[in-house]
């Protein structure tokens, strides 16, 4: 279980790692490592180089700039689970790191490394989609992509291979109920299938609701029509039971040791319906 | 000090150039050669010699190569040397008294039978050592949380988690009034 021989880079700016991701074929960029060094052990992935962010201190740490929370790419889930400004303000997110893997692997594992990944296991994709998050990126140029446009497939991102995503950026919601609930087999397992629900209520009625999911289809799937279903009733069981039939419609899991398409879009449902529950709970 | 090793070299022998590699380990200053893909774990057993550290699954699933390095816990077959660059590492090694005693979280597992084949000990004691830091006296629950990482295939936990209160109780000046499983 070694990995493949690769040259090793440790930049000190994004400008640097920029530049040596542009002049090295097949090179990959490291973050917190926790799913490319299994990778390597296993030989499935055999990059030329490694760029490791880890020295570069602009891509750490969480702030609040107006109504928007900027969070660097290399913050990792463990310092997401201390920060005050998640707590406060994006409880989801907090919701969310809990359920990811262990606790060492949160003391290393990122938020940038779990959303530019590509992985549709990763949790963190559905909880963007649901917050409509934007991810700032640097390449050849600097732009921004929003989290619904950014999944195209198993592993495939609008992330082009000389870029690095640097920050991820998310607006308030405000006063909002907020749910990440995951089906997984055991701790430290990717989701059997799981769900995010943020909403917000207005005169006793939902005013606006975003639903995703999570391993349930090639990658990240915002269930537009499910929330629709939900905006504009006070949360009753019948728009429920419609916002999971709309959300089933739009899974496509893979058939793998965590189940079957049939089971994981059985379960897939019902964790829908527990996560609007609970989001409706906390509003 | 080199800190990108190239594997092209055209008068090189065969393999990737060595990449110096420093860290505190337990204190002490240490330093070795090592490939840009040698892992932790293995600098730590090979190149230093320190078999307290052990390797399981290798997968980042078994948290037997858990040690401490820069306040976390990390599991050292899921990061390379060269990453550990420059780190402050404790191992299992570092985990005794100053006098030479069994510290703590060592006297804890001992008392409270924490272990059966012991495989999956040091692993256990270093992630308990961080999370004893951060909480110091954690409930049973944050305790079983927080080593959900580290597998145990001998004792089912019980003594573990009691292992582990005693180290708290003991690091806190009181002592522990339950008896091991």
């Amino acid at each position: 279980m070694i990995p493949g021989t690769f040259d090793y880079h440790r930049p000190k700016t994004v400008s640097e790692a920029v530049k040596l991701l542009k002049t090295s074929k097949d090179a990959k960029v490291i973050a917190g490592g926790h799913s490319l060094l299994p990778m390597m052990k296993l030989r499935m992935a055999e990059p030329s180089a490694l760029i490791d962010l880890g020295s570069i201190g602009s891509l750490k740490g969480i702030k609040k700039v107006g109504n928007t929370i900027i969070i660097g790419a290399m913050t990792t889930q463990h310092e997401l689970l201390a920060s005050a400004l998640v707590a406060k303000y994006l409880p989801i997110l907090h919701e969310a790191a809990l359920l990811i893997a262990d606790p060492q692997v949160r003391y290393m594992g990122t938020i940038g490394g779990n959303v530019a990944n590509g992985d549709p296991g990763n949790d963190m994709p559905a909880v963007m989609l649901a917050l409509d998050a934007t991810f700032k990126m640097s390449g050849a140029a600097t732009r921004s992509v929003k989290a619904r446009a950014f999944y195209k497939g198993s592993y495939q991102t609008a992330l082009k291979s000389t870029e690095i995503v640097t920050a991820i950026e998310v607006p308030v919601p405000g006063k909002h109920g907020y749910s990440y609930e995951k089906l997984k087999r055991k701790i430290g397992d990717y989701a059997t299938a799981a769900a995010a629900v943020v909403l917000t209520m207005k005169a006793g009625k939902i005013e606006s609701c975003s639903i995703s999911l999570t391993n349930l289809g090639p990658c990240a799937i915002l269930a537009s029509e499910a929330a629709r279903a939900m905006i504009g009733t006070t949360g009753d069981e019948a728009a429920i039971g419609a916002a999971i039939v709309a959300a089933r419609k739009v899974m496509d899991p893979a058939n793998d040791t965590r189940g079957t398409p049939q089971y994981r879009i059985s379960v897939g449902g019902t964790y829908v319906g527990r996560a609007i529950r609970s989001a409706l709970s906390r509003v | 000090m080199a800190k990108t090793a190239s594997r092209k070299s055209a008068a090189a022998p065969k393999g990737p150039a060595k990449v110096h590699v420093k860290m505190t380990i337990n204190g002490e200053a240490v330093e070795g050669l090592a490939e840009p893909r040698t892992l932790l774990v293995h600098f730590i057993r090979e190149n230093l010699s320190m078999t307290g550290t052990h390797i399981g699954c290798e997968t980042t699933h078994c948290g037997v190569c858990t040690v401490d390095l820069d306040g976390k816990s990390v599991k050292s077959c899921t990061m390379l040397a060269v990453q550990a660059q420059g780190a402050d590492v404790t191992t299992v090694e570092g985990m005794l008294n100053a006098d030479g005693t069994l510290g703590a979280l060592q006297e804890g597992f001992r008392q409270m039978h924490g272990l059966q084949c012991g495989y999956c000990t040091p692993g256990m004691i270093m992630r308990a050592h961080r999370l004893l830091k951060e909480i110091p006296n954690p409930t049973e629950e944050e305790i079983r949380f927080g080593i959900a990482g580290n597998l145990c295939r001998c004792t089912g936990y019980q003594n573990i988690v009691k292992a582990i209160q005693h180290a708290s109780a003991t690091l806190r000046g009181v002592s522990f009034q339950e008896a091991a499983e």
